[in-house]
């Protein structure tokens, strides 16, 4: 690899998971940030070793092995700044989803308004709420005290009171904190999270820093009664819950010194990067959604022109959490979407078993295809859960059909690394259900956070990278909504490529249809709908767009929304079959 | 690559730190002998609190209250002690303690009792020698005999004499085997699917319970039985593997003991059946942390062949195309029948 012609430019950003570590390289090739190449290895947070420094030095060694470039000294330590021999790189950012969800509890002075913003605020970081206390809960001073000190939090978020509001009702909240805290052990005392009435946020400083294991003060949640702003929040956040992760790991505290200072959650990275590139698509009309099936959450960012909603949910993680999936769904709900006949409990094992072993692989065709029929109801589950929080400016469609996204960037293992295209983009389908005309772009080096968190040092980096193949286009799908009777036309399509060939195609309800157009190649698609069928212009109005080619070309998603599968299970497998082979298989 | 580890040991030392979560007072000394559930050390937690808003009650400010408040942090107070008096008022107003508890907070006006204490036992949870003492926490034992690990336990601890109930690694328990003569003991079953298997032990009863896997529904049941039951292999119909199954069936009719902890993966905590054994010469510690390498024993934790004991071969330089088209970094292993499969290595555990 050639040295870099800028000095000060080489990046190497790691992620520690729950389940895999990644330690990947970027650097300026003929005067663009280029993603050079990643390394991966088991993350170590577990017993044994229970050092997440250990998969760190490991995943940069595999990187190593493959670049033939040096980047950690003879120490293990990563070597920062790049040196004159070529080793080493310039800077270093992490991030990290890795340990189970921070127990965290919400207080506000009412539950349905500045508790619930805390609530909302915990979900950026994946964490799980175990209490929430407010003024209008019924119990005594002492019985919420009693609550906090039962739930053995490790984080407490307090939200509350508009700037220029009350403060002696927070003051009483915050009086009981710092009760509940006093009589906790020092050693377990939760972070403390104060993002309530500014004017207050001094003497909450004086009264809880010294009884928190660490205290931030940042913006309001709600500056105004009827505003919420959770980002500047989230941003404190997703820094403070590294530090709690520091008393449950070793090597946390050394991971944010090589990085000097630059280390965040993933889910909150993730969110920045969606963020800003909404704010490059500002005046398309459509928001960016990314989203994230993982072994420690599941996380959904949409964005509409800078403003995001972001959210983190644990219980939606396919690794140690499983089994509490149930709780939310049910087994027919995930055999729904299995190609094969496989009895419920056979579902129920998997969750059981896979919670043992969260890092494993589904070495089966059955395990395989149980994995994905998971990965499709924690997606939509999420989804659901997300949406209500989504930016208020985003337009709306009617129903509860998702919002025009443009593009849609889907992340996790068990879709990224599915063994073919038409399984990954099958299963983004089948559970994000978009509308319209969208981009399906997989992220499947799972860069996403690692820019995020670049772009705290550099700005350019992730947009040279996002422009560069380091992701894919999985396809430009049409999906079409309307009333149709299952198997008459609903919609001619016609693909005039830019060499003058055509495609077309009469799209029958209840298909995929599939025009080839390889990647990277622009050309134009005609839209005419019969009937009452919407492309996304409106019932029966036709539509022409610029469209770019994907892995799997242009596909026209016929099968209706929201997407029913029959009830008939053998023609619902026959079907899902069907689709797939439509898809490549 | 690092491997997990499982240990399924014929004779090896036994250590484990056993701690308190909280301070509290350890009641064994070093050298001492213990049992399983022994306890070894004890705290107490708080019950519950109460708030007495001396203030308010008097209708003074909380400075003026904090003069008048006559009770000391740490201080153990009756019901009905006038805690402060005074006030504004014609006459002095009290404010009296309603339940007998300790002070734990005094100021701002307030007082803060704790109210009836929790006691939080900590049992010793194998057999053997107390090697250290760590203060105010608990103790560090040893042993040595036979240890296998399993994959989930209902956090009860026993000791018996085990009973073996299997024939075969695929059996399956039936409360009809549940007879009285097996009162008493630690039975060795197999697969659990039935509720009343549970059931009719507990009524035995019994003092322990080994499966080799259980169905996920019956495990709300399994929680609420009295006496400890570890799973060896995991959820749904698995035999138990074969390391195991050896094991333990040449060890029926020992003195066994059962820690049914639950499964953490990141403290390292796990149930263990514990069989203590006679030593001539102290045995040395498994090792915890292993890479994998050719010839060693493993277990294949997914299907195919979940459960089942092999010997790791070699393992594949780059990623293989596994049959279902995935790519992964495999290792080949010979089964115990002699078949040979690939398995994407972090399907695969050490057994050491």
């Amino acid at each position: 690899m050639p040295a870099s012609p800028v000095e000060g430019n080489s990046l190497l950003a790691v992620d520690v998971g729950a389940v895999t570590t990644r330690a990947a390289l970027f650097d300026v090739v003929e005067g663009q940030y280029r993603f050079i190449a990643a390394g991966r290895s088991p993350t170590t947070a577990e017993a044994p070793l229970r050092d997440i420094g250990i998969g760190i030095q490991e995943a940069i060694r595999d990187l190593q092995k493959i670049t033939g470039h040096t980047f950690l000294d003879p120490d293990g330590r990563p070597i920062v700044p790049s040196q004159a021999d070529g080793s080493g790189v310039d800077v270093l950012v992490a991030t990290l989803s890795v340990g189970p969800a921070v127990r965290a509890i919400a207080i506000g002075l009412l539950s349905e308004v500045s508790a619930s913003s805390a609530r909302r605020l915990a979900e950026t970081a994946g964490a799980r709420i175990v209490e929430t206390i407010s003024l209008n809960d019924a119990r005594r001073p002492e019985e919420r005290m009693d609550a906090i000190l039962r739930a053995r939090p490790q984080l407490v978020l307090i939200a509350g009171g508009s700037d220029q509001g009350a403060t002696r009702a927070l003051e009483r909240l915050t009086e009981i904190v710092g009760l509940a805290s006093y009589l906790i052990p020092e050693e377990e005392r939760p972070a403390v999270l104060f993002a309530g009435n500014r004017s207050l946020g001094k003497e909450v400083k004086a009264t809880l820093q010294p009884l928190a294991s660490h205290f931030t003060v940042c913006p309001n949640v709600r500056p105004v009664a009827d505003t919420e702003d959770l980002i500047p929040a989230a941003r404190e956040l997703a820094r403070l819950v590294p530090r709690i992760r520091g008393k449950q790991f070793k090597g946390i505290t050394e991971l944010e010194a090589w990085a000097g200072g630059h280390l965040m959650t993933s889910a909150y990275a993730r969110g920045r990067i969606i963020r800003f590139l909404s704010k490059i698509y500002a005046g398309s009309g459509k928001g960016v959604l990314g989203v994230d099936v993982g072994a420690s959450a599941t996380t959904i960012a949409a964005a509409f022109d800078g403003d995001l909603a972001l959210s983190a949910y644990p219980q939606f993680g396919i690794g140690d959490g499983l089994p509490g999936l149930l709780r939310h769904t049910d087994v027919e709900s995930i055999r729904r979407w299995l190609p094969m006949e496989l009895p419920a409990s056979a579902v129920r094992d998997l969750l059981y078993q896979k919670s043992l072993y969260p890092g494993t692989l589904p070495a089966t065709k059955e395990d395989l295809a149980l994995e994905q029929a998971i990965a499709r109801e924690v997606l939509s589950l999420a989804l659901r859960r997300a949406r209500p929080h989504f930016p208020r400016s985003l337009p709306r469609r009617k129903g509860q059909f998702l919002p025009p996204f443009e593009p849609i960037l889907v992340g996790g293992s068990v879709i990224a690394h599915a063994p073919t295209f038409g399984q990954r983009l099958l299963m983004a389908l089948d559970s994000l259900q978009p509308m319209g005309v969208t981009t399906l772009i997989l992220d499947q080096n799972a860069l996403l956070p690692m820019l995020g968190a670049a772009a705290e040092v550099t700005s350019i980096l992730p947009v040279h990278v996002l422009e560069s193949g380091a992701f894919v286009n999985m396809a430009t799908v049409v999906s079409l909504t309307g009333p149709a009777v299952h198997g008459a036309t609903v919609l001619t399509a016609r693909l005039v490529r830019d060499d003058g060939s055509e495609s077309r195609a009469d799209v029958k309800s209840g298909s995929l249809e599939v025009l080839p157009l390889p990647s990277g190649q622009t050309a134009r698609l005609h839209l005419r709908p019969r009937r009452r069928t919407d492309v996304g212009a409106g019932p029966g109005r036709g539509l022409t767009v610029q469209v770019v080619g994907g892995v799997l070309g242009v596909v026209i998603d016929a099968r209706g929304r929201p997407l029913t599968l029959p009830g008939d299970p053998v023609r619902r497998r026959e079907l899902m079959k069907k689709w797939l082979w439509t898809l490549g298989g | 690559m690092y491997a997990p580890v499982t240990h399924i040991l014929a004779l090896t030392a036994i250590v484990r730190e056993r701690t308190l979560p909280v301070p509290g007072q350890v009641v064994v000394r070093q050298g001492q002998q213990v049992r399983a559930a022994d306890v070894i050390a004890e705290a107490k937690l708080p019950g519950r609190h109460v708030l007495l808003d001396v203030a308010r009650t008097l209708g003074v400010s909380p400075a003026a209250a904090d003069r008048l408040i006559r009770c000391q942090v740490n201080e153990i107070v009756k019901a009905g002690t006038v805690v402060a008096q005074g006030g504004n008022g014609l006459f002095p107003r009290s404010v009296r303690v309603p339940r007998e508890g300790r002070v734990v907070a005094v100021g701002g006006g307030q007082v803060l009792l704790e109210i009836g204490e929790r006691s939080l036992e900590l049992r010793a949870g194998i057999p053997g020698t107390v090697m250290e003492v760590i203060p105010e926490r608990g103790a560090v034992i040893q042993t040595a005999g036979a240890l296998i690990q399993g994959v989930w336990g209902n956090g009860r601890v026993d000791t018996g004499l085990m009973l073996s109930l299997v024939e075969g690694q695929d059996a399956v328990l039936d409360a009809s085997q549940m007879d009285v003569s097996l009162r008493g003991s630690i039975l060795l079953g197999g697969h659990c699917q039935d509720a009343g298997v549970l059931e009719a032990a507990a009524e035995l009863p019994v003092r322990g319970l080994i499966l080799a896997s259980i169905v996920p529904t019956l495990l709300p049941v399994a929680r609420q039985m009295p006496y400890p039951i570890i799973v060896l292999d995991g959820f749904g119909r698995l035999p138990m593997n074969a390391a195991a199954y050896k094991l333990l069936t040449t060890n029926s009719k020992r003195e066994v003991t059962l820690n049914a902890e639950s499964y953490n993966r990141y403290t390292g905590q796990r149930p263990e059946i514990v069989i203590p054994l006679p030593i001539s010469q102290e045995p040395l510690e498994p090792r915890d942390v292993e890479t994998f390498a050719p010839d060693q024993r493993v277990r294949l934790r997914r299907a195919p062949h979940a459960g089942a004991i092999a010997t790791l071969i070699d393992i594949s330089p780059r990623p293989v195309t596994l049959p279902n088209g995935l790519r992964a970094l495999a290792g080949k292993v010979r089964l115990e029948n002699g078949e040979q499969i690939l398995v994407p290595l972090v399907n695969l555990e050490v057994v050491g």
